[in-house]
């Protein structure tokens, strides 16, 4: 999928000219074969294979173990590990601040739909331009395994407690709530994950990311519907994804009707091949009966749920200077005397 | 029919003129549009060129509870809140009794003649007016003459007053200004009310308004529109507001202004972002999240916007980012009076959040000052790296003052320590939060300026900004906040000192206090012989010049407007306890601004009891 700039002898460099190396980041803490980890790879070679210049990302964080991670990819991108839940605002801050950012936001389950609801909501709803991932294990890790919003009905936890409340379906709730591209993937499916973030790159608006990434030590047990032999046996790929980006001039050879084509923002092209049925991504009702149905049968609906790749992204509606207002000298922002002067009259 | 007049054998009050020096108090409905008849008589009196002050007493509520506009006329340019009333105009027909059993003897008062009035007491001036009857004819569209009849009282009074009428004409049509229709009608309602008090009252109280000249070039603005004029010339970005009383009308002025001189006229395109937040804790998190990526970001709130957005100043403080607070003040605790004024917020806001904080705070007590500390807070933010608090109050921010029109900056923004090549080669490395100058204050980068990253965090961390648990680190991160604070010392705004000769007290206040501290102090010297010294504080932490003062007089009374002594706590927290124990405490908490016969009695009664 990628395309590679003429490589130096041994070396592998993206179309920006930089090595894999370039978009790595700290050695991760969190435990062995935690599915955080693999989102941390994944999200490196999207954003190398992208040729995304890292010093144009911000990668924006809560608290909690998914929190952490931003730490262990992209080592030469700005951070911002925030407050519990509070993200959101941060990222709209920081984007406000300066429009020319990519920013990628990751949470968790318990920091998006307990602490964080409320930002959450208002992110989707502004469709502030970023992706905005939440490492969903059903779980509080980083406090030793309580139980999260989206912890299924009757799953049960380690230590024997079932869970007797209904899950949010954070998809659902961003659907719902206007965000432009809503999609859920598993840790463990390396391919549907690639093609989906590559595809979240590529677009400008609010992207909601699901990721299902099984807690190795509190939640990966009999009795869990968030265990990677549960989430492998339940999963239910609404198609197969393929992703072209805009620098990539391929001609794609399928028949008509066996794939819907999306375009987006930057011209790229995700290419859904229907597996079952005749899924549209386009249509948000549609996309709500299907989560809900899965859902009812114990089953997690993957793939893209929801794109609406022409809603106006939240910067774009206030009108903003081209030039980051961050950085606007004082000659831009500071009005002359006459204003003063003029204002002052009107106050006689 | 009510009578035209009073009855023959009225109340005269006694014969010598008062001139330029009595309060008038309107007692209205809050939603019956009074606020333009009041800000028109303000304004009269204003043009007429006589010092004068307004204060809006009104309710939290959209329409039908009682409001009282106080308007003080003032030949000495006394404009703190006078407690008694000398006219009073009553609208309101469920307080006008109690307003009028609340007057002194000798007052006068204005009043809808259905209300019959004059039988509750024989020793103050009584003026009936028919309202209903006057406004009929001015004002055919009877959806209308509810706003309109507050007009007439105006009229009444230009005339009982001796205020020009074209020159009220003048306020109105400065008042209503680009609104032809309105501006006719009302004054068809000014010139009735006029007109009927020359052919129907006789003037019996002694207050006039005589032409001076201390009002010329002079403005008359609130301290929110202030506020929000110094944010704008600083050079604000994003702003990032909730709404909430009284502090709304500064985000709201703002986007007024921004609007109109922030706008390229070329292309349309604003220089700024200004977002309605969905709570206060999104409000201060946006403003960090701008602020980290190098905008000049600020929020105004109250205090129950303060206390949601404590945890979000803790992370500001500890990861050391720039954003400016306001913080318009009311009463509290919790939902409180929110539409009547406290200095409240002190003591919570100078540690707000948990842990190990203090935050600059600058305490504006004009005008002038919420419009000149708008702009320093945005320098002293990005200067010091962390949120700074601008403590303003809902008497400053609500009310309209006057004020000399205030002066373009002459200094460029100070946008702090911001790493550029230059400096990095001089530096030869950079980390985060190595503190290379020693005023414990590094420097920084954003993303997108091509300088190097760094991983922001409210965690522990070291000097690399990297997650540490290490004793060392956190401790040593500590120790340069504390420093940084000692910096933040030398740059707040210096207090004010002076002493009265023979000086044999000191008196501190601060913010709108200010206003009857220093009519006090006239008061104690001519009244009781009581020369004193004064101290405004303009800034916390406070500098050197207020240890100084403290230890210069035996007792120092502190004058606030909350019940604690918030102000006297955060001096005990910086003064050797020797020092603490000259410290006084004159505390005013009803949520009325406070004036200065109280300020004067409490330091009189402590006087007397300490020299006994």
């Amino acid at each position: 999928m990628s395309t590679d700039a003429p490589a130096a002898p041994g070396r592998k460099l993206n179309r920006i000219g930089l090595e894999p190396g370039a978009y790595r980041g700290g050695k991760s803490t969190l435990c062995a074969g935690c599915g955080h980890n693999a989102i941390s790879e994944r999200i490196i070679e999207a954003y190398y294979e992208m040729g995304i210049d890292p010093s144009r990302v911000v990668k924006m964080s809560g608290i909690g173990c998914s929190s952490k991670s931003p730490a262990y990819f992209l080592g030469s991108a700005h951070g911002f590990n925030a407050v519990h839940g509070r993200m959101p605002s941060v990222a709209t801050g920081a984007m406000l601040a300066n429009r020319t950012l990519l920013a990628i936001g990751v949470s968790g389950d318990g920091d998006t739909g307990a602490i964080g609801i409320g930002q959450f909501v208002h992110l989707m709803r502004r469709n502030v331009p970023m992706i905005y991932i939440v490492e969903n294990n059903g779980c509080y890790g980083l406090t030793k395994g309580q139980l999260s919003p989206t912890a299924d009905l009757g799953s049960v936890l380690k230590s024997g407690v079932v869970n007797d409340l209904p899950p949010i379906d954070l998809c659902a709730l961003a659907i719902e709530l206007g965000a432009s591209f809503v999609a859920r993937t598993f840790s463990g499916d390396k391919k549907q994950m690639s093609a989906l973030l590559k595809a979240a790159i590529a677009h400008r608006g609010t992207v909601m990311l699901d990721i299902i990434s099984p807690c190795v030590t509190f939640n990966d047990h009999e009795g869990s519907t968030k265990s990677y032999s549960y989430v492998k046996d339940h999963d239910e790929p609404l198609g197969e994804i393929s992703f072209v980006p805009y620098f990539d001039d391929i001609s794609v050879d399928y028949g008509p009707g066996e794939v819907q084509e999306v375009t987006l923002h930057d011209g790229s092209r995700l290419l859904l091949k229907k597996l079952a049925g005749d899924y549209d991504p386009t249509n948000r009702v549609i996309a709500r009966r299907v989560l809900h149905e899965t859902a009812s049968r114990g089953e997690y609906a993957t793939g893209l749920l929801y794109v609406e790749p022409s809603r106006p992204d939240f910067l774009s509606l206030l009108n903003l200077v081209d030039r980051p207002l961050a950085f606007l000298t004082p000659d831009e922002t500071r009005p002359g005397r006459d204003v003063l002067e003029q204002i002052m009259e009107e106050l006689r | 029919m009510p009578p035209e007049t009073a009855p023959a054998a009225a109340f005269t009050a006694p014969a010598s003129r008062v001139v330029n020096d009595f309060s008038i108090q309107v007692a209205t409905v809050n939603g019956s549009g009074s606020q333009t008849a009041n800000l028109v008589l303000l304004r009269s009196i204003f043009q007429s060129g006589v010092p004068v002050s307004g204060k809006n007493l009104f309710p939290s509520n959209i329409a039908g509870l009682p409001t009282w506009f106080t308007i003080r006329a003032s030949r000495r340019g006394y404009i703190a809140r006078r407690r008694e009333t000398d006219i009073l105009v009553a609208m309101n027909p469920d307080t006008a009794r109690e307003d009028v059993a609340s007057l002194r003897p000798g007052a006068a008062v204005v009043y809808d003649a259905l209300l019959r009035l004059e039988a509750v007491r024989d020793d103050v001036v009584f003026y009936p007016v028919p309202f209903d009857r006057i406004v009929a004819p001015v004002c055919p569209d009877a959806r209308l003459r509810k706003l309109v009849r507050n007009m007439i009282y105006d009229g009444v009074l230009a005339r009982l007053l001796g205020i020009d009428l074209a020159r009220m004409r003048q306020a109105l049509a400065r008042q209503l200004g680009k609104k032809p229709k309105a501006v006719a009608l009302n004054e068809a309602a000014l010139d009735a009310g006029f007109e009927y008090a020359a052919a129907n009252l006789e003037k019996r109280d002694p207050f006039v308004i005589e032409p001076m000249d201390a009002t010329r070039g002079k403005i008359l603005i609130d301290g929110n529109a202030a506020a929000a004029i110094g944010a704008m010339m600083a050079g604000v970005t994003v702003v990032t507001w909730y709404p909430i009383t009284p502090s709304s009308s500064l985000c709201e002025a703002l986007t007024g202004y921004m609007r109109a001189h922030r706008t390229d006229p070329a292309t349309g395109k604003a220089t700024f972002a200004i977002v309605q937040a969905e709570d206060e804790l999104s409000a201060l998190g946006m403003a960090l999240g701008a602020g980290w990526a190098g905008a000049r970001a600020m929020t105004a709130t109250s205090g129950p916007g303060i206390s949601l957005m404590a945890e979000f100043t803790g992370l500001g403080y500890f990861a050391e980012v720039p954003a400016v607070i306001f913080d318009i003040q009311r009463a509290g605790p919790s939902t409180g009076l929110p539409t009547r004024t406290a200095q409240g917020d002190l003591l919570s806001t100078a540690v707000l959040s948990h842990g190990d904080t203090r935050h600059p705070m600058l305490l504006p007590a004009s005008v002038g000052e919420a419009y000149e500390m708008a702009m320093a807070a945005f320098d002293l933010a990005e200067r010091l790296q962390t949120p700074v608090f601008v403590m303003s109050d809902l008497d400053l921010g609500m009310n309209v003052w006057m004020s000399e029109p205030f002066a373009y900056p002459e200094r460029a923004p100070d946008r702090g320590k911001r790493l550029t090549p230059e400096v990095l080669e001089r530096l030869g490395e950079w980390h985060r939060y190595r503190d290379v100058d020693g005023d414990g204050v590094p420097w920084r980068t954003a993303p997108g300026d091509g300088m190097p990253a760094y991983f922001c965090r409210g965690s522990g961390h070291n000097e690399q900004g990297q997650y540490s648990e290490r004793p060392g680190d956190y401790a040593g991160t500590l120790e340069r906040l504390a420093r940084k604070l000692e910096t933040a010392r030398t740059l707040v705004p210096p207090a004010v000192v002076e002493a009265d000769e023979g000086a044999r007290v000191g008196l501190i206040a601060f913010g709108t206090s200010h206003w009857a501290v220093a009519e006090s102090r006239d008061q104690l010297r001519e009244e009781a012989g009581l020369p004193t010294a004064y101290l405004r504080l303009r800034g916390y932490p406070f500098g050197p010049e207020v240890e100084a003062f403290v230890r210069r007089w035996e007792r120092v009374y502190v004058v606030e407007q909350n019940r604690d002594g918030q102000m006297r706590g955060l001096l005990a927290l910086d003064l050797e306890p020797p020092l603490v124990q000259r410290l006084r405490s004159v505390r005013h908490f009803d949520g009325l601004p406070l004036d200065a016969r109280s300020v004067t009695a409490a330091v009189l009664e402590q006087e007397r009891g300490g020299t006994r």
